[in-house]
């Protein structure tokens, strides 16, 4: 059994399987057990069995609807946001099950940030959107707040562009800048985790590029999962890839071997761009 | 990058440590959370109460009205002498008051404000309905008082310059009035039933030649329809309920008359010269405060409910 | 063959739009009716009123003299209906509103509360002047103060406050509480730093308007049991008064008495249609400046 996909159901897909030579030396961060969800009968999410690695990039990939955006809204239980959501399974988050529904989910959330599809910056100034997450988890010490909110403005490289207008509106950012303030309000709490959707789909390229660079510099010290619908991107930026289609796995293993390599003919298909 | 930042993070604050401690100290945000929705539905119940309210003291008052004067001499009777030594209470002087000053205005309100709809919606241009409608919505800000005080010495007195048999106070005047009052409502309810119709229908009428006025009466209002009537039911309830202007314009003879040139009582009108004359409570007259807005409350509450009827029921799904 | 005949059917045509340009007029002339009453009604008020105005009246104390007749005490009167109204309104509709939007789960209950707001906004407001005087003034034993008649008025306006504030707080993009919810923030965290604040705007947009409306009612006061003629200036929640609205209408019925009197009541319109003016361009200006492009 391939150290990446832990199926233990004789229902899941033959070509769930990876010919990954030895496991990595990172730790599991993630681990998805039989997961099932459904949004009142629709069944979104069959059967997922994922583990995710400390201090990697793993991008989710798949066609419009295949629940990739589902799925990584379940690892913060964000998809909870959905009244009519059922789920059965488990994803332990560092040995503990999430799911449990004595599980807190503002302490999960503490410690996997988000950034979402649109840029959603709060309409505040741009220190009080980064102060936001400190603040509300009892941090009021103006000297630590501003220490705070430089580092994590640096840490999503746009601390040079803005640090002459930290009072200023959010909104007079541009798209790109307001992505990157996103991401600084998101390391303002130094999560563990951070799970982006789709967070370049309404950038343009020179923007989405900045954030892909940015990618690259954060996984040193975050673990990532991305949910991307441009597969060059997760090819750039990833180090594994899982094809979502139709609310299954269909493949998950290393980026290279995906791309170069798949095990399955609809992946295959998906990246070649014969359909999606 | 990564280096300079683990140097970072040696000597500058530990984020994930304070946020750690900051929650094991903070209980109490724990107990506001759970606090909260019991408060918010404790507020929210308020509008609740406010019902229950009115409904049961004007229930509980008029049942010991009931309990003096019989429901039916009540409703049928056509004379009303609160103050004479042996009282009648009869309710349909007020009732035709009602009804007669409500027809009069939506006589004024009725054409007049779906013509206003259906120029604002079919024929202005854009520019002209950003100038228009907001002057009607000052129209419909006005106190009622303030329109009280203008039929009372304004509309009258022409009036009355023209025809001289008008009485000093009529039902004429304040009718007129209250209709003027209710057209900036009926206007924008109906021209937002003609908005709502969509354009394609009447670029289908129009690419067949018909001209505007066509395309208006034959298709864009019976498409609203449901919306103009609905209007329109609103108008005559916002009529029924109006008080200061017939209060002021209209007098306080308690005759049942049909004479449009008299001045007769309306139900909220009585409710004014009642309450402020001070009916000591526990009095007859005092109890026939109760029965008369009950009834009041009742004609508001059936037109209002017939207006969410109509609305709902024949709406069109274009 | 053809069915339409050529030459009938040009000469129904320029009948047809001969009527239409004529109705056009028609509506056009209905729609300015309106306004020209409006014209008329605000050039008579300030006719008659303007003159009356002038610092004496505005300070002095009631009078039945009309040239000694002043309306500090029915402004001070509208003041202390203000100061009830506003915070009274902005908490309970405020609340509600929040209850009904983002807490309550969507089902009987909630739609019950939805219809019944509804149903008490088509309410005359004579019957809301009735259960002040049952339950404020005489049940509570308050008599016919500040308080009674605030509290009168705020119910009067409260389904104002409340639907303003639910379409306000539904104005807010969903992605925004995402946001915050997805730093760890709890729901009243999220309530109160992120979703209050941005609909802030709308909330006292619709707040204004609807105190602009209270401030005018007179019918409920009519009711309470408000005095003709009150000389001593209100200083608290619990001292008798007076308000514009009642003012003018104890003058003008009894301007067929003194003819005065007619004049008082114009000016003190005058003064009322000021104060409104003032709200609703506070309330235009607040809109203009804040509205929030997400």
């Amino acid at each position: 059994m391939s150290p990446l996909t832990k199926s233990k159901k004789v229902k899941v897909d033959v070509n769930v399987k990876s010919n990954i030579s030895a496991p990595k030396t990172n730790e599991i961060v993630y681990d998805t057990e039989d997961l099932n969800l459904w949004y009142d009968k629709t069944h979104a999410l069959k059967d997922i069995n994922l583990s995710i690695y400390e201090k990697e990039v793993t991008a989710i990939i798949g066609p419009s609807g295949c629940g990739k955006s589902t799925y990584i809204k379940t690892l913060n239980r964000m998809v909870e946001l959905v009244p009519t959501v059922r789920t059965t399974g488990k994803i332990t988050y560092k040995g503990k099950n999430i799911l449990d529904k004595s599980f807190k989910v503002e302490d999960l959330r503490t410690h996997v940030g988000m950034v979402f599809q649109k840029p959603n910056p709060f309409p505040k100034s741009i220190y009080e959107n980064v102060a936001y997450g400190p603040k509300i988890h009892g941090i009021r010490n103006k000297k630590v707040l501003d220490e705070i909110v430089e580092k994590s403005l640096r840490g999503a490289s746009i601390w040079d562009e803005v640090k002459d207008r930290l009072n200023e509106n959010a909104y007079g950012l541009s798209g790109g800048q307001q992505q990157r303030l996103c991401i600084a309000r998101c390391l303002a709490i130094e999560p563990n985790v951070i799970l982006m959707d789709e967070p370049t789909s309404a950038l343009d390229p020179k923007s989405t590029l900045r954030i892909e660079e940015l990618v690259g510099e954060l996984k040193k010290e975050y673990s990532i999962i991305i949910v991307t619908h441009n597969m060059q991107q997760a090819a750039r930026i990833s180090d594994k890839t899982a094809f979502f289609l139709n609310g299954e796995v269909v493949e998950y293993d290393d980026t290279n071997n995906i791309f170069t390599n798949p095990a399955d003919r609809r992946t295959e298909d998906y990246i070649s761009g014969r359909f999606g | 990058m990564a280096a300079s930042s683990d140097l970072n993070k040696k000597n500058a604050v530990n984020v994930r440590e304070m946020i750690a401690d900051k929650k094991r100290k903070r209980n109490f945000s724990n107990i506001t959370e759970k606090m909260i929705p019991a408060i918010l539905i404790i507020i929210a119940s308020i509008s609740l109460l406010t019902t229950v309210g009115i409904i049961y003291t004007l229930l509980a008052e008029s049942i010991e009205f009931y309990k003096r004067v019989p429901i039916w001499e009540f409703f049928t009777g056509t004379v009303l002498r609160p103050l004479s030594q042996n009282p009648e209470f009869g309710i349909l002087p007020l009732v035709a008051g009602t009804v007669i000053s409500s027809v009069i205005a939506m006589i004024v309100a009725g054409p007049i404000g779906l013509m206003s709809a259906i120029y604002l919606s079919e024929y202005a241009s854009d520019k002209v309905r950003r100038t228009i409608k907001p002057l009607l919505e000052i129209l419909a800000g006005i106190p009622t008082i303030v329109y009280g005080f203008f039929a009372f010495t304004f509309v009258t007195p022409i009036i009355r310059e023209i025809f001289p048999a008008v009485g000093a106070t009529n039902i004429l005047s304040p009718g007129i009035v209250m209709g003027v009052m209710i057209i900036p409502m009926i206007a924008s309810l109906s021209e937002d039933a003609m908005n709502a119709v969509p354009n394609s229908m009447r670029e289908g009428a129009l690419a067949l030649g018909a001209t505007k006025l066509e395309t208006t009466f034959r298709v864009v209002i019976p498409a609203a329809l449901s919306g103009i009537i609905s209007s329109f039911v609103l108008g005559i309830s916002r009529a029924i309920g109006e008080t200061m202007i017939v209060t002021i314009a209209s007098g306080s003879s308690k005759n049942f008359t049909f004479d449009i040139t008299q001045s007769m009582q309306t139900m909220t009108a009585y409710i004014v010269e009642v309450a402020g004359g001070d009916a000591p409570a526990g009095s007859t007259i005092y109890y026939s405060l109760y029965a008369v807005a009950l009834t009041l409350f009742v004609f508001t509450l059936i037109m209002n409910l017939l207006a969410r009827y109509i609305s709902r029921k024949f709406r069109e799904e274009y | 063959m053809k069915y339409l005949d050529e030459i009938q059917l040009q000469k129904r045509m320029s009948s047809r739009i001969i009527k239409n340009n004529i109705l056009k007029q028609l509506f056009l002339a209905a729609t300015l009716f309106g306004l020209i009453v409006l014209a008329i009604l605000f050039i008579r008020i300030f006719t008659e009123g303007a003159a009356w105005i002038n610092w004496d009246f505005l300070t002095g104390r009631l009078s039945t003299a009309p040239e000694r007749a002043g309306i500090m005490g029915a402004i001070l009167g509208t003041s202390w209906l203000m100061l009830i109204v506003i915070p009274v309104t902005l908490i309970v509709g405020v609340g509600t509103a929040i209850y009904l939007e983002l807490y309550a789960k969507k089902g009987r209950f909630q739609s019950f509360i939805a219809t019944n707001i509804s149903n008490l906004a088509g309410v005359p407001s004579i019957v809301y002047g009735l259960l002040g005087l049952t339950i404020f003034v005489r049940a509570m034993s308050l008599g016919n103060v500040v308080l009674a008649g605030g509290l009168t008025l705020s119910l009067l306006v409260l389904p104002i406050v409340i639907v303003s504030a639910q379409e306000a707080i539904r104005a807010v993009p969903q992605h925004l509480s995402e946001a915050s919810y997805g730093m760890g923030a709890t729901k009243w965290q999220t309530v109160k730093n992120i979703i209050l604040p941005a609909s802030l705007p709308g909330i006292l947009t619709g707040s204004i308007l609807a105190l602009s409306r209270a401030i005018g009612e007179t019918a409920p006061l009519t009711v309470l049991g408000i005095p003709a003629l009150l000389i001593p200036f209100p200083e608290g929640l619990f001292d008798t008064f007076t308000a514009l609205p009642m003012q003018i209408y104890y003058w003008t019925l009894d301007s067929s008495l003194v003819e005065e009197y007619a004049y008082l009541a114009a000016a003190t319109i005058i003064v009322l249609l000021v104060l409104l003016f003032l709200l609703n361009s506070i309330a235009i200006y607040i809109r203009n400046k804040y509205q929030q492009r997400y």
